[in-house]
């Protein structure tokens, strides 16, 4: 239950990453009219296009924190809606693995604090019952500790279930809007790229942009985003043998390290770096960087030397100037902030949802009645877990050689309630053109598939008489 | 589930010559299978005539070889199944196949292997920078003009010099779009006159020994940075155009845990064609990056003999002999000796390539003796091609050592094209 206003629409968010998407989710089941606005040409278009796409339990989260309670919340209700919403996950289980004495001694504290958690199913295990579980780690291995309950999904099929199921009650999605500025008067009007909106409430996920968006909105933010760098590799899926368990490395006071991790679609990935910058809009990958992950990953699983990499690519986290959230609520103001969410976004953005629900109804008013029943909204399985399209019949053709896709899955992306902005949207819905080959068998396919479709088209047509004969 | 005699996954010139060659030598049912719509395989968008090409003004003309391809090995009997994608391959000669109809399986008594080579993408380069739409390769390129009258940029930085990097130069030029620049990594340009004139010729300018360091663009490629005699340069351009480099399209064989030839990056063969799993052979651009599609259909046509020869025979046991080689050798195929199998009518020479240029003695040693020797000058973009001895498949260890001469003196090339 949310609350009446007499503007447009309840709700405003800014920012569609994955908080914004479970955000507006959120607001929508509670009954509010809900507006996502995204500046870029698509949803995920910032922090939530890069990541290592586990659902965490919170095993090594700071005790007693805000951020604790949300990933383990979020991570709660993903288990319990993903089915209804075509999403699955894979119980891959993840090994902290210490691979010097130094790092070993480590180990209790950080299952004691995994226990003080609530993570009640973490064990310590000796170097040869840690390769028992995954024999194809390093003999360097000193010992470990398996927690059993970290998982690994899709991470934009899932903001994708979250925002079309918003879009289904009824939400409003403007991509390629950006927030200019907000002014209050009991009810909000934001001035933005694609006109003004007003809306009883605000709330500011937008990530990367989130202080400069609380001052574009006239609040004061207490926060400055310090955004970090991420470099990943992903290796080819014949890596996937090798990589049955996401294999966490032991943390410092600074940063979760480098994870070698197998994904839903049947890869395994390295990464990330943590490389402070300035820099917000530019996530740039370099060889150097791209060259030590790929030898990382071969020291500590040796059979993934040698392996072709699929892609390689670089995010960034929206860090800020503290470790924990930044998370509050202006009551006067009728402003939420969901900012400095810097590595757990995933796993905490349904928990972040609801969160920001509760404190909304703190801002008092008449509430809006829920909705009575809540449409059924399911995207398509991407996952090597859960049958794919091509294993259908009538699927046309496959597109897409490397992934597997179908003519009948772009299609479908193309027709759906959201449809791609641009071409990272269309391979992060279809899985397309993000195989080892990278486009060099299908691009052109792709490319006469989506004419007319993309902010920016990956081709453009010949003039007529330059046509081919064939 | 289908059960034909011989099972062919890919067919380009390769492919479809070892089912014809198969189909001659006595193979009873022979099924090939082909993911594209159309055979002929990467012959269908690209040329390596770039001259005669240059005064067609179009490239389009290997499409015509590939719809011939398709009529002989229809007239020679062979089942052709066109938009049939191989999706695992099993050891026990079981392969998993997708089609418009949905999933289906074959079992056959032997399957051969013709799935080409494609150029390393962006993410292989350990390329740096943006990730913007404008990245392409020549095939994708070629692909788009000859099948969708489609251009992915108007002023592409083409990187590479082979002799495809070429080619990609006169498909941009006949379909309006302007190179602004061809930047090779190596030290020389790979590819040689006359086809190097081209760039001259027609003002694009070319660079060699640079190291790009940075790709600009937020949604579409705007430059490239790249270091050139200790200098940054930035081209400003709307793409990016991934020449050459080709490697194996080995992924099943990956997936399926086969063996690979680590200096190929395509299967272990034998002097065959045989992988490692003696149910399977490849032949073509799988086996090694890359030669023509002439040379790739008369390896498959050797291979395809082979191939039905061996259905008369109880499928070989033993451990194969592995061919051992030293760096500045990076590959050898076959790299693997049957034992008791005469070479004919398989492999009669070993493939070589060299890592780098460089001048040493080259020399094949079997069970200690050396058999064959040269002295000279290596060049990495030409292959090297060594006659197997006579007596070969009774060999208990066969290696190719080189010593490299330490006086770099001016010395007669003897590796050939």
């Amino acid at each position: 239950m949310t609350s009446a206003t007499s503007a447009q629409f309840d709700i405003a968010i800014v920012g569609a990453g994955v908080v914004g998407c479970a955000t507006a989710r959120s607001f929508a089941r509670a009954g509010a009219r809900v507006v996502l606005i995204e500046r870029g040409a698509d949803i995920l278009s910032g922090a939530s296009k890069a990541n290592s796409a586990i659902l965490h339990t919170g095993f090594d989260a700071p005790p007693g924190s805000l951020e604790l309670e949300l990933v383990r919340a979020g991570r709660e209700e993903y288990l319990r809606i993903h089915r209804d919403l075509g999403l699955t996950f894979v119980p891959t289980g993840a090994l902290v693995c210490a691979w010097s004495a130094a790092e070993a001694a480590r180990l209790d504290a950080i299952a004691a604090q995994g226990r003080q958690n609530g993570i009640g199913d973490l064990a310590l295990l000796d170097a040869a019952a840690a390769r028992r579980r995954m024999p194809g780690l390093a003999a360097t291995l000193e010992a470990a500790i398996e927690v059993p309950g970290e998982y690994v999904i899709d991470p934009w099929s899932a903001p994708l279930a979250y925002v079309t199921e918003a879009l289904a009650l009824g939400a409003t999605v403007m991509r390629g809007c950006e927030l200019l500025s907000g002014r209050f008067d009991g009810d909000w009007t934001l001035q933005t790229s694609r006109g003004a909106i007003r809306a009883g409430t605000v709330v500011n996920a937008a990530g990367l942009f989130g202080d400069a968006v609380a001052t574009r909105l006239g609040l004061t933010p207490d926060f400055a985003i310090r955004p970090r760098k991420g470099q990943f590799v992903v290796l080819d899926k014949a890596a996937a043998r090798h990589v049955p368990v996401i294999v966490l490395p032991v943390p410092s006071e600074t940063t979760k390290g480098i994870v070698i991790c197998p994904t839903a679609f049947g890869n395994v990935l390295v990464g990330p770096t943590a490389e402070e910058q300035d820099e917000r809009e530019r996530a740039t990958v370099d060889a150097g960087t791209l060259s030590m992950l790929q030898a990382h990953g071969g020291r500590l699983v040796p059979g993934l030397r040698g392996i072709p990499i699929t892609a390689t690519y670089a995010g960034l986290r929206p860090g800020s100037d503290r470790k924990h959230y930044r998370v509050s609520a202006t009551a006067e103001r009728r402003a939420i902030t969901l900012g400095g969410i810097r590595s757990t976004g995933l796993s905490a953005a349904l928990g972040l949802a609801a969160h920001a629900v509760r404190l909304h109804a703190g801002f008092g008013g008449a509430p809006r009645p829920a909705p009575g029943a809540v449409p059924r909204v399911a995207v398509p399985n991407l996952t090597e877990t859960q049958p794919r399209d091509w294993q259908r019949p009538d699927h046309g053709e496959i597109v897409c050689h490397c992934e597997l896709v179908t003519r009948r899955e772009i299609e479908a992306a193309l027709d759906s309630p959201l449809p791609p902005g641009d071409f990272g949207g269309l391979r992060r819905r279809t899985r397309a053109g993000m195989g080892r080959c990278q486009g060099f068998y299908c691009m052109g396919r792709l490319a006469n598939l989506t004419r007319g479709r993309l902010a920016e088209p990956l081709a453009e047509s010949l003039a007529v008489g330059e046509e081919p004969s064939s | 589930m289908s059960h034909p005699d011989v099972l062919i996954v890919g067919g380009g010139p390769a492919g479809v010559a070892a089912a014809l060659a198969a189909r001659a030598a006595g193979a009873g049912r022979v099924t090939l299978l082909e993911r594209e719509p159309r055979l002929g395989g990467a012959t269908r968008h690209c040329s390596h005539s770039p001259f005669g090409m240059l005064e067609r003004g179009r490239v389009y003309f290997g499409a015509a070889w590939g719809a011939r391809l398709e009529r002989d090995a229809r007239e020679a009997g062979v089942e052709v199944l066109t938009g049939h994608s191989v999706t695992a391959l099993g050891a026990d000669g079981t392969v998993e196949v997708s089609h418009a109809g949905g999933v289906g399986g074959f079992a056959a008594r032997r399957i051969l292997l013709a799935t080409g080579a494609r150029e390393l993408s962006r993410a292989q380069r350990l390329l740096p920078g943006d990730r913007p739409v404008g990245i392409v390769t020549t095939g994708a390129l070629q692909a788009s003009l000859a099948f969708h009258g489609l251009l992915p940029f108007r002023r592409p930085v083409i990187l590479g010099s082979e002799l495809v990097s070429h080619s990609a130069v006169v498909s941009c030029l006949a379909h309006g779009a302007r190179p602004v620049a061809m930047l090779e990594t190596g030290p020389a340009r790979l590819a040689r006159a006359p086809v190097t004139w081209l760039p001259a010729l027609t003002g694009i300018p070319v660079r060699s020994g640079v190291r790009i360091v940075d790709i600009i663009g937020r949604s579409r490629v705007e430059a490239i940075r790249f270091e050139h005699r200790g200098r940054i340069e930035t081209l400003a351009c709307d793409g990016l155009l991934l020449t050459g480099r080709f490697t194996p399209e080995a992924a099943l064989l990956w997936q399926s845990g086969q063996r690979i030839n680590r200096g190929s990056g395509g299967p272990s063969v034998d002097q065959h064609g045989r992988c490692a799993n003696p149910l399977y052979f490849a032949a073509g651009n799988l086996l090694r990056p890359i030669e023509t599609g002439g040379w790739s259909f008369r390896e498959g046509r050797a291979i395809g003999h082979a191939l039905a020869l061996d259905l008369q025979r109880p499928v070989p046991e033993g451990e194969a002999v592995a061919v051992g080689y030293d760096d500045p050798v990076r590959l050898v195929v076959p790299d693997l000796v049957r034992p008791g199998i005469a070479p004919a009518p398989g492999f009669d020479r070993f493939q070589l390539r060299f890592t780098r240029d460089c001048r040493g003695r080259l020399a094949l040693e079997v069970d200690g003796r050396t058999l064959w020797q040269r002295s000279g000058r290596w060049r990495p973009e030409r292959r090297v091609l060594v006659p197997m001895p006579a007596g070969i498949e009774h060999a208990g260890q066969i290696a190719f050592r080189f010593s490299e001469a330490p006086d770099s003196s001016e010395a007669p090339v003897f590796s050939e094209d």
